[in-house]
């Protein structure tokens, strides 16, 4: 056991020594750089994620009454909206609440004195199911008294659509950016195997398994895959940090305090010990690769 | 210890190397190979260490058949096996004690035991007070004495030696067949080849003789 430990140390101490070295630092430099593009972007999809998973929760309608519509007509309405086994949720803006709602907003107070009357109608928003807000929509336009309906599910759809297509590009970057990783990994990973040259020969004359000769190389590419993927998790943290400066001003400005989240602890290390397991991968296939042209002769 | 019976070798260009190779070497015994260069003293030692395989007939190394033997089994075959070459092979990105050292990285022994070995390997030499030096400002001689520190370090019982005094001065020559002969006073099996009979008539021991691949 003590011997087993030995070995690995040792081989640890050298895939650090050479890791070290100006190469090892460079390629997990370039690992990190190409990693954290797929890692930046999965970081900014799931700061959407909020919004998108709102939007597409219940399909929405928003039915705009005629200006000139009296209360009355819009209760009769509700009472015949409420009947409606379609209609899953209610609910009335009278024109004043929607006239406070849009004074909150900046600039619109100035806007709304200007005009010196109430422009906005009173309005019903109710949610339904994704199968039935079509059918559902075009039957309310029908409706007396209705000047304007607006199904939110479209362009709700729409971002969702978008955010999955999004999603998928990030997979695609992700796996063809994942197998440069394996590609640099096995090149390095190479030269160092025809550096290593001499030693490995002698090894194999003195008596070393292939696992001990092996080891080295193992420990070498999940070390530059595992800096490779802490360099990429620091440039999207770097990153975001910068944006945040930016959108923070912006943000203000209309009043909100949003703010680019950080990755998730979990997903950080997700990302660091990913790379790391291509590394090894990348270390294992040159390894297998190349080691056997190297024998005494 | 080392028993060839009908051993022929063809290289892949159709060379053939050796033919009708029969010989044994008993437990304890110091034997010469020589022969002129490209005789097949390399190839008959490469098949012991297993560096080479027979085409036909059976070479075994210390009860082990080296045709059949697995790849896995090789470097266990040669942990046993103490190998010294004419361009010795050593490592010059570490020092004296470091090469010495290098058998001894997957053996089961604690550093303090491998440090002892490897003091007492080159003390046996003569290199313990350059130990520290690096194998490049070693003369030709101190060099190959290395290079059997480090072949004897694991204490072998067999040490083969391809032209060990090839390239030397008669005095370092000589210096080195002594350390050889005294390995193979405290028992370990000892087969050197060399092109330099004169070399090895002092000697008195058995020598095997070999001319266009074939015992003369």
């Amino acid at each position: 056991m003590s011997t087993w430990l030995r070995q690995h140390r040792r081989a640890l101490g050298q895939a650090l020594r050479r890791f070290t070295k100006a190469a090892g630092l460079a390629s997990a430099l370039v690992i990190g750089i190409a990693l954290s593009l797929p890692a930046g972007g999965y970081a900014l999809l799931e700061n959407l994620r909020p919004i998108t998973a709102r939007l597409t929760l219940e399909p929405q309608i928003s039915l705009f009454l005629q200006p000139e519509a009296k209360r009355a007509e819009a209760e009769a309405l509700g009472e015949r909206l409420r009947a409606d086994p379609r209609v899953a949720k209610l609910r009335f803006v009278p024109r004043e609440d929607a006239l406070r709602e849009l004074q909150a907003v900046e600039g619109f107070p100035e806007l709304i004195a200007a005009l010196g009357r109430n422009p906005l109608p009173d309005a019903f928003v109710l949610s339904t199911n994704a199968t039935a807000v079509n059918a559902l929509a075009a039957d309310l336009a029908g409706l007396p008294g209705v000047a304007h309906v607006q199904a939110d599910a479209v362009w709700a759809r729409r971002l969702a659509a978008l955010a999955g297509i999004a999603r998928l590009g990030l997979w695609l970057l992700a796996g063809l950016l994942g197998s440069g990783l394996v590609a640099v990994t096995f090149n390095t990973i190479r030269l160092q195997i025809l550096t290593q040259r001499d030693e490995i020969e002698v090894s194999k004359l003195i008596g070393a398994t292939d696992a001990f000769i092996r080891r080295p190389f193992h420990y070498l590419g999940l070390l530059q895959g595992l800096a490779g993927g802490a360099v990429a998790v620091g440039i999207v943290c770097a990153a975001l940090a910068l944006l945040n400066r930016e959108v923070s001003v912006l943000a203000e400005s209309y009043g909100s305090s949003f703010r680019f989240a950080f990755l998730p602890l979990g997903d950080a290390l997700a990302v660091v010990l990913f790379a790391g397991l291509l590394g090894w991968l990348g270390a294992h296939l040159s390894v297998n690769r190349h080691l056997r042209e190297i024998e005494p002769g | 210890m080392v028993s060839f019976s009908s051993v022929a070798k063809r290289y892949p260009g159709g060379q053939e190397a050796l033919r009708e190779v029969s010989f044994m070497i008993s437990e304890g015994e110091l034997a010469f190979i020589t022969g002129r260069s490209g005789a097949g003293k390399s190839t008959l030692l490469k098949l012991i260490a297993a560096i080479e395989r027979p085409t036909s007939g059976s070479v075994i190394v210390k009860g082990q058949n080296i045709g059949a033997l697995k790849r896995a089994a090789i470097p266990y075959l040669r942990r046993n096996l103490g190998l010294v070459f004419q361009d010795q092979k050593l490592l010059y990105d570490r020092s004296v004690y470091d090469n010495a050292m290098l058998p001894l990285a997957f053996s089961s022994h604690t550093p303090k035991e491998a440090a002892r070995r490897v003091r007492a390997a080159l003390d046996k030499v003569g290199l313990l007070a350059r130990e520290r030096s690096n194998p490049i400002q070693l003369s030709g001689g101190e060099q190959q004495r290395l290079a059997i520190a480090r072949a004897v370090v694991n204490r072998p019982s067999l040490l083969i030696a391809d032209e060990p005094t090839a390239n030397l001065d008669a005095e370092s020559a000589a210096r080195i067949l002594e350390i050889f002969v005294a390995f193979n006073q405290v028992g370990v099996t000892v087969l050197i080849a060399t092109h330099d009979q004169g070399l090895v008539a002092r000697y008195g021991k058995r020598i095997l003789r070999l001319e266009q691949g074939r015992i003369a």
